[in-house]
């Protein structure tokens, strides 16, 4: 055998006892040639593309699982934007666009399709104001439909009045679904320099540059990296990010190994690998308990930021090195109720909603599953969401804002999304008001690319 | 298609006869073999080849699956690429 035998068992127990795996394939589709001056026939041809192209997704996703042992937890799909979909459309019911879109994922049996989204980073067209006020009402009368808006880039600034409708919208979708936690807002990202290959939920679009249908794969494993780093107990960091890049090597192989094993037996290209450390509620599969393996007490505690960046560096090193179709986001994920460890932070008071937004000017995405209190104001939302959108814009990268005012919860109580959704305790946000900066609109005008400090 | 069988548990007679019986009323060749006794526990691995496999993958594994639980091992099939594009550049 050219593979020594503690290779092989270093591959079993990775799968076994540190809950590696995919955790998406996710098919992007072009509904470009589904744009249709009626939207009944729209609809009917976007149904028809869906379930023929990604009618063997979850069945081939199973078999690769049976045949190579590693999970594959989630198949979705991420669509062309709907707005530029719909637009030209005669009958403008954008809920019945979502709806299609719920139809489909049901038929086709993956959890979550993305591309209900809007790019209004620099302006908006006629119909995309329509669209965006639409959002709110589409996640609370479908079940599998995600939705993002991009409201800033580098290249363009931020979009202020997209900023502020999305305060809005937050809200309403949060009210909307009032019975389960105010769910509807964890299917929904505010997105700056939104990436158009991102596998995923729930900010996954197919972007218009793209091809006719593409097979991405999100590996995740942060078991796998909390593994390894206990064997570096004590050593310096420069031994750590090491240990850390050859740990994100072996993912990221293994991720592209089975994406292109995906793509091969569907019969679409294979697109990109999203080497991202996605954790789940799981014990043993936290990114904030890699930290604390690093060497801090609690999440949150100072000196957090410094190891998340050392952390996400490293995961991209080793990524890099193992395969030439790296895109998506790739990094570290801190989402709050779907990280165990982040959740047990937030309980102890070691980390707090500043302190998370500063963690996300070095790592991927942003301020993710965060659950506030439900009397939240529209322009506190917003306020959030221009601060992130500052982070991204000024420093060239992604950023998101996926926060849930859990209606009738405040500081103290819990808020339960289920599954891989997690549970999050309700944050703590500052009381003082943002609304006059907010309510003046506009734009914040594209950053300058030269003397950086 | 090359696949790598792993199985690991109390050591006990027969546990390589009850794995090789099951892969050659099934065709599948055995390429390679290592076994080990680690802190108490048996751990072999067994390189084979299944191109001229008489039965599926998942009917090769169901059936290695239920042996290991008659016999109280964990043996596990997966193919081999899985582990060389792991530990190769």
């Amino acid at each position: 055998m050219t593979l020594y035998n503690s290779n092989i068992f270093e591959t079993v127990r990775m799968t076994e006892k540190e809950n590696l795996d995919i955790r998406t394939i996710t098919m992007g589709i072009s509904l470009l040639d589904t744009i249709d001056s009626s939207g009944e026939r729209s609809r009917r041809k976007i149904y028809d593309k869906i379930t023929t192209l990604a009618e063997n997704l979850v069945k081939t996703g199973n078999q690769i699982e049976e045949e190579f042992g590693i999970p594959i937890i989630n198949k979705r799909i991420s669509i062309t934007p709907i707005s530029i979909i719909a637009a030209a459309s005669d009958d403008k019911n954008y809920i019945k666009f979502a709806q299609i879109l719920d139809d489909a994922a049901k038929e086709v049996g993956v959890n979550f399709i993305g591309g209900y989204s809007a790019l209004v980073q620099k302006d908006f067209t006629n119909s995309d104001r329509d669209f965006i006020n639409s959002i709110a009402e589409a996640l609370s009368v479908t079940e599998r439909v995600c939705s993002s808006v991009n409201v800033g880039s580098t290249k363009t600034g931020i979009n202020m009045e997209a900023v502020k409708i999305m305060g809005k919208v937050i809200k309403d979708a949060a009210y909307l679904t009032r019975d389960n936690d105010s769910i509807g807002c964890a299917k929904l990202v505010v997105f700056a320099n939104a990436v158009d290959d991102n596998p995923f939920m729930a900010g996954a679009f197919h972007g218009i540059g793209q091809g006719e249908a593409v097979l991405h794969v999100g590996v995740s494993g942060p078991g796998v990296v909390k593994s390894a780093l206990e064997k570096v107990k004590g050593e310096p960091l420069d031994i750590v990010a090491e240990n850390i890049k050859k740990t994100a090597f072996k993912i990221t192989r293994a991720g592209e190994l089975v994406g292109k094993e995906a793509a091969k037996r569907l019969n679409v290209p294979f697109g990109i690998l999203d080497l991202s450390l996605a954790p789940t509620p799981e014990i043993g599969d936290s990114v904030a308990r890699i930290l604390e393996e690093i060497g801090l007490e609690s999440c949150g505690t100072h000196g957090t930021t410094a190891a998340l960046a050392m952390l996400n560096d490293a995961v991209k090193k080793g990524g890099i090195m193992a395969s030439s179709s790296v895109g998506g986001l790739s990094g570290a994920f801190i989402p709050v109720s779907e990280d165990e460890g982040m959740i047990n932070a937030v309980k102890n008071g070691s980390i707090t909603f500043d302190k998370l937004e500063a963690m996300t000017s070095v790592c991927s995405v942003g301020l993710d599953m965060i659950a506030v209190p439900g009397d939240t104001s529209e322009t506190t939302i917003s306020a959030i969401i221009a601060d992130e959108a500052a982070i991204g814009v000024i420093n060239n990268k992604t950023t998101a804002v996926r926060i849930i005012p859990v209606h009738g919860k405040t500081v103290g109580d819990m808020a339960h999304f289920g599954g891989l959704l997690g549970y999050a305790p309700i944050m703590k946000l500052n009381d003082f008001s943002s609304e006059a900066f907010i309510n003046r609109g506009g734009k914040i005008p594209a950053p300058v690319h030269s003397f950086k400090n | 298609m090359k696949v790598i069988i792993t199985v690991i548990g109390k050591d006990k007679p027969g546990i390589i006869f009850n794995v090789s019986k099951i892969l050659f009323e099934n065709s599948v060749n055995i390429e390679d073999i290592s076994q080990t006794i680690m802190q108490d526990y048996f751990t072999m691995m067994m390189l084979a080849d299944m191109s001229n496999a008489s039965s599926d993958f998942n009917s090769v594994k169901s059936l290695l699956e239920k042996a290991g639980e008659d016999i109280g091992v964990s043996i596990k099939i997966q193919r081999q690429e899985f582990f060389e594009s792991m530990h190769n550049i």
